[in-house]
């Protein structure tokens, strides 16, 4: 598995996202935002940070970047892409995903460690060959703009297709997210963003390494093209 | 261009506003919305709506106006 890690002026989570594209066994490279070649890619990792200084709406500029039109087309052919926080911000703002995040309902950022519920995906049998198809992840989460939104008509629709990847357990919502959605995926399932952090909970040293699960997902879900 | 939360979308920016404005002794005021306001010279103001819909706001989440100052220099 090749992956492929886009790095914008202000990115921030770039390097940890790398490493653990490897952790996972697999071979990661930068990609610049100037560049539109993705050959010899197989997944695509859209990071966090603050790209283009977050600058009129986080992920607003970043989404007209070379990289990202070559992230559309390999996204449009079945290629797996991962948005984390300003990535899934990115993704939004480039339609690739439904919905917008928005400031947090606190109007304070936030950064503390919570358990998400993975969704169906769909296509990653249950760990541990076990009968329950979801699973509890303990992941950290640093934003000030993460309340995910969306029509009600569209949050019933992304219900109805599975499209919901990750919610906050109960109780621990930590933006006022829309039905405590933390992540959403594309309808061909594909494309999958999500606020919190899977690149900083790969390491027994910082508590968890649920946010491997994260990246084998993202890296099972490519459509074959 | 004038861009605004859209109605029935959660603004804590102007609750918060709202929430400070009694303090310092504004009463009677409700329903405060904070949005940002983007001002440009264009020659041709035809395509204004595209780049509104396109970068300056977000459809989804957003209203915008236009407001044209001839001659505004």
């Amino acid at each position: 598995m090749r992956w492929g890690v886009l790095q914008f002026p202000g990115s921030c989570d770039e390097r940890d996202a790398l490493a653990a594209c490897e952790r996972g066994g697999g071979e990661a490279r930068l990609v610049w935002h100037e560049e539109r070649d993705l050959a010899g890619i197989d997944a695509v990792v859209v990071p966090g940070g603050f790209s283009y200084g977050d600058y009129l709406r986080a992920g607003a500029i970043a989404r007209f970047s070379p990289a990202m039109e070559a992230v559309g087309e390999f996204a449009a052919s079945g290629g797996p892409v991962l948005g984390i926080c300003n990535g899934f911000q990115v993704l939004c703002e480039a339609g690739l995903l439904p919905g917008a995040l928005l400031l947090n309902e606190s109007m304070r950022f936030t950064c503390r460690q919570l358990d998400l519920i993975e969704g169906p995906s769909g296509r990653l049998p249950p760990l541990g060959g076990g009968q329950s198809t979801t699973r509890q992840l303990s992941i950290p989460a640093k934003h000030g703009e993460g309340r995910y939104y969306a029509p009600d008509e569209v949050l019933d629709a992304l219900e109805a297709n599975g499209q919901i990847a990750y919610r906050y357990a109960p109780g621990q919502n930590p933006n006022g997210s829309a039905r405590d959605i933390a992540g959403v995926r594309n309808e061909a399932g594909n494309v999958v963003g999500l606020m919190p952090h899977p690149e900083h909970a790969v390491d027994p040293l910082t508590g968890s390494t649920d946010g491997l699960r994260v990246f084998e997902a993202v890296a099972a879900a490519g459509v074959a093209a | 261009m004038l861009i605004r939360p859209k109605e029935g979308i959660l603004d804590p920016q102007g609750k918060a506003v709202e929430r400070a404005l009694p303090a310092l002794g504004f009463e009677g005021i409700e329903h405060v919305h904070v949005g940002r306001m983007v001002e440009l010279d264009v020659e041709d103001p035809e395509r204004l709506g595209e780049l509104c819909e396109k970068l300056l706001a977000n459809p989804l989440i957003e209203d915008y106006e236009i407001e044209q100052l001839d001659g505004a220099a």
